[in-house]
């Protein structure tokens, strides 16, 4: 079977973001990283692509740069990468970001299309589902648990309350939450082989897009103010020599809960 | 304007979150409408009356996943009436349903909202992003409806006048495929539910095991506080999935949140800084969570808990 997953270079979550004084938009540097919440959906991918000798695309929108992020998941072992890159799509919102996505998934014609729940540095979660609609495939969502029977896939998605066990016939969309497999670490093979694999770089107009569908001028949107939160102030630290948790019980007393 | 705000039915009633964004569409003015997704009840309208619905569109989706049916049931409504403002809240189904009705109406969405204004013909979001420290206030362009995605606890939840809402029940079929819910597994837990708790007690992945979690249980029970957790606890499956708090769980606003053994990550503390006091009980001093503690015990929660546990029977 063919997958797509659909990836995202973002900056390094360990460093500090920091927002462009003028368009607003998060500071890209030149070396992005994978998304760590892609790395399950491309676990999850690799596994389904080993049962069926099947194949395993990563799909992703944004600054191709070094391509540091995408090689991450190539040298886990999917097989080629496609990445939109275009100056065009800088300040693209959600659904013009699901709109580039379809036009690159449909070229490929995927039996299943897995994604993340939502990316770690903007997690509106909403462009998969704009995305599954856009492809008219049925979503199962937030799954701790994908299987595939046939030419049904079957997942348990986390509710509320618990979680459902939800099936569809392929072609499908699922979108995975970190709970779903433990990624590999890419082999030394691996990384070396990354290097050697397929990373097509279309351009919007590649996938039929003119400039003014997107980026800022498509999104249909407009910043007004960015603005500091209202923060919260760290309080005391103390260090427990045996004694700490009296200090817990009269901040309790002081709250009188007990 | 038309607002309409997206209810799901959670055991038999509005969610809670529903019920915060109806109160909230109250506030901002003009007709409300009320999506409501579930079996229904008269008793689950007349609350959506009392907080201010004048017209109820009821869909009961069945075994089918909500998202796809809901989406183009919701878009012909749409068509036909002309809101200008539909609202959904930050939960699994909500964003399901508010992603695949943006791509068919072809507007967009604005998620993680914590207010929206409406200044003149514009609609103003503020929604927070990187982890919740800075703020970004945007306005749509273009066509309506616009969409908004609203986090829990941003409004407060009050009812109006008792009033009974006209109920209108709306076909749900759909061309596009749809996923089907086979079994419903609801994971039981004791004490208040999470995100209406007053007091909350959180373990993180210090606490090391599902066995050594007992005695922070045995201090939620002697609380009256819910259990919460963190995604590396419910990945690990020490407790459900529902204890989950943060961006993609439950986001709480107890009084009182104890965490033990939990980092604070990004993800996390968007679901819980807003609560009243916060106490927390980390080995590690540069742990982000004593950034938003009022009290941060560097400590080994393993030897905190039994004597905290202690003293709190030594006073009762």
């Amino acid at each position: 079977m063919k997958i797509v997953v659909c990836a995202k270079q973002i900056p390094d979550p360990n460093t500090p973001y920091t927002l462009d004084p003028e368009t607003h938009f998060v500071d890209r540097p030149a070396e992005q990283v994978l998304d760590d919440t892609d790395r399950y959906g491309i676990e999850v991918a690799l596994q389904l692509a080993e049962k069926t000798e099947g194949e395993v695309v990563i799909v992703s929108m944004g600054p191709a740069a070094g391509l540091r992020g995408i090689r991450q998941g190539l040298a886990m072992g999917a097989d080629r990468a496609i990445v939109v890159d275009d100056p065009a799509l800088r300040g693209s919102g959600a659904l013009v970001t699901a709109k580039v996505l379809a036009a690159a998934v449909r070229n490929e014609h995927p039996d299943l299309v897995i994604a993340g729940t939502e990316s770690t540095d903007g997690y509106a979660g909403i462009v998969p589902q704009q995305l599954a609609e856009l492809l008219g495939l049925p979503a199962l969502t937030y799954a701790r648990r994908v299987e595939l029977d046939g030419d049904t896939i079957r997942i348990e998605r986390m509710t509320t309350v618990g979680y459902d066990v939800v099936e569809a016939e392929l072609p499908a969309l699922v979108t995975v939450t970190s709970g779903v497999a433990e990624p590999r670490y890419p082999s030394f093979k691996g990384i070396m082989a990354a290097n050697a694999k397929t990373v097509d770089q279309p351009s919007c107009a590649d996938l039929g897009f003119s400039p003014e569908q997107v980026g800022i001028g498509g999104s249909a949107q407009q910043i007004i103010e960015v603005r500091d939160a209202p923060g919260r102030q760290a309080g005391r630290l103390v260090v427990d020599e045996g004694e700490a948790h009296l200090e817990i019980v009269s901040l309790l007393e002081q709250a009188k809960v007990i | 304007m038309l607002i309409w705000v997206f209810v799901e039915e959670l055991e038999g009633a509005p969610s809670s979150l529903s019920l915060e964004m109806l109160t909230k569409a109250r506030e901002l003015g003009g007709d409300i409408g009320a999506i409501y997704l579930g079996a229904g009840s008269p008793q689950a309208f007349a609350t959506l009356g009392a907080y201010g619905a004048a017209t109820v569109y009821h869909l009961d989706p069945g075994d089918n996943l909500p998202a796809t049916p809901a989406a183009a049931a919701i878009a012909e409504l749409a068509a036909d009436r002309q809101p200008d403002l539909i609202l959904f809240g930050l939960t699994f189904t909500d964003r399901d349903v508010a992603g695949r009705l943006s791509a068919r109406l072809d507007v967009p969405v604005l998620s993680n909202a914590i207010d929206i204004a409406v200044k003149g013909d514009e609609v103003h979001v503020v929604n927070e992003i990187l982890g919740g420290v800075t703020l970004v206030e945007t306005s749509f362009v273009g066509s309506k409806p616009w969409i908004v995605v609203v986090r829990a606890k941003a409004f407060a939840a009050e009812a109006g006048p008792a009033a009974d809402p006209e109920v209108v029940a709306v076909e749900m079929s759909d061309a596009t495929p749809s996923a089907r819910v086979r079994e419903r597994h609801a994971e039981v837990s004791e004490g208040p539910r999470l995100e209406d708790a007053s007091i909350v007690v959180a373990a993180g992945r210090g606490m090391a095991s599902a066995e050594k979690l007992q005695p922070l249980t045995e201090l939620a029970g002697m609380l009256g506080a819910a259990v919460g957790s963190t995604r590396a606890v419910v990945d690990a499956e020490w407790l459900p999935y529902s204890s989950q708090v943060g961006q993609t769980g439950t986001t709480v606003r107890p009084g009182v949140y104890l965490a033990f053994g939990l980092s604070g990550a990004m993800q996390h503390l968007v679901g819980m800084k807003d609560s009243g006091m916060i106490i927390a009980v980390n080995k590690d001093e540069e742990a982000p969570i004593f950034t938003v503690a009022d009290l941060g015990v560097v400590g080994d929660a393993h030897s905190i808990l039994p004597k905290l546990l202690a003293a709190l029977r030594d006073r009762a």
